[in-house]
């Protein structure tokens, strides 16, 4: 492996080398190494670029790693990946993209993500972007998430996009069947002239569903940053939203979260903030030793964590 | 040494000046506990924010051995071995109360040495080691929290801006019982800024400041008695916050 596919890989994945139990990488648009297990079967599309991740029902405590590195400017791919997760399954998945550009074209990732989770199945998934290289060429990633939770099923989700991202439209949709749970939360910085958009649209269809959704970013430079999550109650349910932004710079941000219920017994809360750093946490953190620039960061990196 | 040398703070709003700190004139004896009382409003609260440089004097000189530091940043002052805890601590979405006592102490504090500083403000230690310092936290245990940070960085001069300030009154003799055990152990110069009886009880020096100026000072046996008689009880009665 080679020195920048590690890199990208720490960035998106935590990894140092290839992960344990079932994964696929995927570099440059062609399979980089895949392993599959008694449990978790990866299989190639035929009629489409992705992949179907088969998650056997019961199966307990495995990981699916499937990390996309791009290293190569002037690629643009959209790929399909499913995910099938069989009932009583409790698994995390990592995805992540890494793009180096090096170069002056533009690399772009687009990703269709759709999870089927099985009756009382449980899924972490973890979602890492980051982009970096010398090169003037854009980094993009839009990333489609489709969920949908059957009834017990638990899916908890982490998006984090912290640097070198260009451009990002974020398009997530969930549906919740009886006692589903959601819970989704995604960290979101953007400096320079990067643009960030997330929509999400949650309905939570069945009785004693919940979801939770909690937005946290930090605008930087002349970034700019949109939020629309939407929750939707059509049974008896419980949802909150959550969008707290830091704002810096010249940045530009809008958050918009929407709440609609179609039920009397749905009960959804949304909050939403943007402001700067606060003044009196800056001057704890002086006084404690740190300067305004290591203040202002560590302010930053909990926020974000 | 802390000294202030004729210190003075104006604000000036919009039709004339006042002077909030009106010429103060304070040698700090070292390694001592001094307790700065007085009525509400009388500057208690700005003097110990221009020791830390939180604010700026309009005139005057804050000589710490020797050298004057009244042009220096708060961080400079930090760094210099001033402490000071605030008298509302702000709360950080994402920080765990140990990396927060991590950064007051300069090291990975181990979770031991951690959650010894905890239970020395009473907080059950092993609860609030991860626990976030952001609006989850009542104002006592944020409170709480500030004063034990002050402990991890262990400054050579510690300023508490009323710690007292919204804390239960449970809460408040397990405090009188940390400041107690302060007195006690510190070799650094304490500063506390307080109404409460019990806290005075404990200084070995007092400074009383009314409206800017010092209206008496000097060692406990020689201020607190007249203290007593001069000022209404009510200024040394249980108290919230003072702006």
């Amino acid at each position: 492996m080679e020195k920048v596919d590690r890199e990208l890989l720490k960035a998106v994945a935590d990894l140092h080398d290839v992960p344990v139990g079932a994964y696929n990488i995927r570099k440059n648009s062609e399979s980089a190494g895949r392993k599959s297990t008694e449990n978790i079967q990866i299989i190639t599309k035929e009629d489409k670029p992705g992949i179907d991740i088969r998650i056997a029902p019961g199966t307990r405590n495995e990981s699916v790693h499937i990390p996309v590195l791009i290293t190569e400017s002037g690629i643009s791919e959209m790929v399909y990946n499913d995910f099938f997760i069989g009932e009583g399954a409790d698994v995390l998945i990592v995805a992540g993209c890494g793009i180096h550009n090096s170069g002056d074209q533009k690399s772009e990732h687009d990703g269709i993500h759709r999870f089927f989770v099985g009756k009382g199945a449980k899924v972490r998934y973890v979602e890492k972007h980051y982009g970096d290289g010398e090169g003037t060429g854009e980094r993009v990633m839009n990333p489609t998430t489709e969920i949908v939770l059957e009834d017990d099923a638990v899916c908890e989700m982490e998006t984090v996009q912290i640097k070198g991202v260009d451009s990002t439209v974020r398009v997530s949709r969930a549906t919740l069947g009886k006692n589903a749970k959601l819970i989704m939360t995604e960290r979101l910085m953007t400096h320079g002239k990067q643009i960030a958009r997330s929509d999400m649209v949650v309905e939570l269809n069945g009785e004693g569903s919940s979801a939770q959704i909690v937005s946290r970013s930090v605008g930087k430079d002349d970034s700019e940053q949109v939020f629309n999550p939407i929750a939707v109650g059509n049974g008896a349910c419980r949802a909150h939203i959550q969008c707290d932004s830091i704002i810096m710079d010249r940045a530009k941000i809008r958050s918009i979260p929407e709440i609609a219920a179609n039920h009397p017994e749905a009960q959804i809360v949304h909050e939403a903030a943007i402001g700067r750093i606060n003044g009196d946490q800056l001057l704890k953190l002086c006084t404690l030793g740190l300067t305004e620039e290591e203040a202002e960061k560590e302010i930053i990196d909990g926020f974000l964590k | 040494m802390l000294e202030l040398k004729d210190l003075k703070f104006d604000v000036d709003d919009g039709e004339r000046k006042l002077g909030i700190i009106d010429g103060v004139n304070i040698s700090f004896p070292e390694g001592k506990f001094i307790v700065i009382t007085g009525p509400n409003g009388g500057g208690k609260s700005t003097l110990a924010r221009l020791i830390m440089g939180i604010e700026k004097p309009t005139a005057g000189a804050i000589l710490l051995d020797g050298e004057d530091i009244s042009g220096k940043s708060v961080t400079e002052r930090a760094r210099a071995g001033l402490g000071y805890a605030f008298q509302q601590p702000p709360r950080f979405k994402g920080m765990t109360v140990r990396r927060l006592m991590n950064i007051a102490s300069g090291k990975e504090l181990s979770k031991d040495e951690c959650c010894g500083f905890l239970s020395r403000v009473g907080l059950c230690s092993a609860e609030y080691i991860n626990r976030e310092v952001d609006q989850s936290l009542s104002g006592g245990e944020v409170k709480r929290i500030e004063i034990a940070t002050l402990m991890a960085r262990n400054p050579s001069i510690a300023i508490f801006d009323e710690p007292e300030a919204g804390i239960d009154l449970w809460s408040f003799s397990m405090l009188v019982e940390t400041f107690k055990k302060m007195q006690k152990d510190s070799k650094g110069t304490v500063i506390i800024i307080s109404h409460q009886e019990r806290i005075m009880a404990l200084a070995d020096y007092v400074v009383v400041i009314a409206d800017g100026k010092i209206a008496k000072q000097g060692t406990r046996e020689e201020v607190l008695p007249t203290l007593m008689k001069e000022f209404s009880p009510s200024c040394c009665a249980m108290r919230g916050g003072e702006a």
